[in-house]
C-alpha cells in the first residue's frame, strides 16, 4: 500500500493498523521498518520547517514500481510507503516503509532497497525553511552516513 | 496537437510558472519541446525530464498527446 500524505501521521499507528487490517497474520515472520524523520539541522543551518512538493501520480507510478522491483528481487509477504506532502517540522515524520516476510533477510533487503531507490527516483522535492528566514532547495540527497568512509 | 509541459520544484520557481503547452510538430525530442516552450533558453543543468510520468533521456522523441516534466533531481524520503 502507497499513501501520500498531506497531514502529519503516527508512523507506529499507521504500522499497527495496516498489519492488523492486511491479510497476512499467520504468515509472517519479519518486519523491518524505516522511519525517515525531519531535523532541525542541515548543511550547518538550522531548519525550522520544511515543504515537500511531488509530483502527483509519477511519484505514486514509481514507487508501486519500486515495490514491484523489491517483490521480484526478495519473498516479501506486503509492503506499507507512506510519504508527507506539504509544510513539515522537526520531529515530524516524513516516511515510513514497512515491509513484512516470513525471513528477515528479504524484510531487511527490501527495505533498505525501496527506502533508497525511493530517495533516487520517487519524485519528491524539498525545500527548507531556516531560521534566518531564507529559504533554500534541497539539490541533493546524502549517502546516508554521518562518516562518509562507511558508505565507500 | 499539442504537448504539455510541467515544471516542478527550483524549476518552476525560476521560471515563474507551473506549466506550458506547445503545438504538437514531427520529430519533437523533448529537449525541442523544452526549447519551444521557453524561447530557446538553455535547459539548466542537471534537469531531468519525463514523459508521461516516466523517465527519459532528452533526446527522446515525443507523440501528440503527450505530458512533459521537467525538474531537478529529487530529494524525498
Amino acid at each position: 500500500m502507497i499513501v501520500i500524505s498531506e497531514n502529519p501521521f503516527d508512523p507506529w499507528q499507521a504500522l499497527q493498523d495496516y498489519q492488523t487490517s492486511a491479510a497476512m497474520q499467520g504468515q509472517y515472520g519479519a518486519t523491518t521498518v524505516f522511519v525517515g524523520t525531519m531535523r532541525d539541522f542541515n548543511d550547518g543551518d538550522t531548519v525550522k520547517s520544511m515543504t515537500l512538493e511531488h509530483y502527483p501520480g509519477m511519484t505514486e507510478k514509481h514507487l508501486s514500481n519500486i515495490i514491484g522491483d523489491a517483490k521480484q528481487r526478495w519473498a516479501i509477504i506486503d509492503s506499507l510507503v507512506v510519504h508527507r506532502v506539504g509544510d513539515i517540522y522537526p520531529d515530524q515524520p516524513i516516511v515510513l516503509v514497512a515491509v513484512w516476510a516470513a525471513h528477515r533477510g528479504d524484510a531487511c533487503d527490501a527495505c533498505r532497497f525501496i527506502i533508497e531507490a525511493l530517495k533516487s527516483n520517487a519524485p519528491f522535492w524539498k525545500k527548507e525553511h531556516l531560521s534566518s528566514d531564507q529559504s533554500r532547495w534541497v539539490t541533493h540527497n546524502s549517502k546516508g552516513y554521518l562518516n562518509t568512509k562507511v558508505s565507500d | 496537437m499539442s504537448i504539455t509541459l510541467h515544471y516542478f520544484a527550483s524549476l518552476k520557481e525560476s521560471l515563474g510558472r507551473a506549466s506550458d503547452s506547445v503545438d504538437y510538430l514531427p520529430n519533437l525530442t523533448v529537449l525541442d519541446v523544452w526549447a519551444l516552450a521557453n524561447q530557446d533558453q538553455p535547459l539548466p543543468n542537471l534537469i531531468l525530464a519525463a514523459v508521461n510520468m516516466d523517465y527519459v533521456p532528452l533526446t527522446s522523441l515525443v507523440e501528440d498527446g503527450d505530458t512533459v516534466a521537467f525538474f531537478p533531481p529529487v530529494t524525498g524520503g
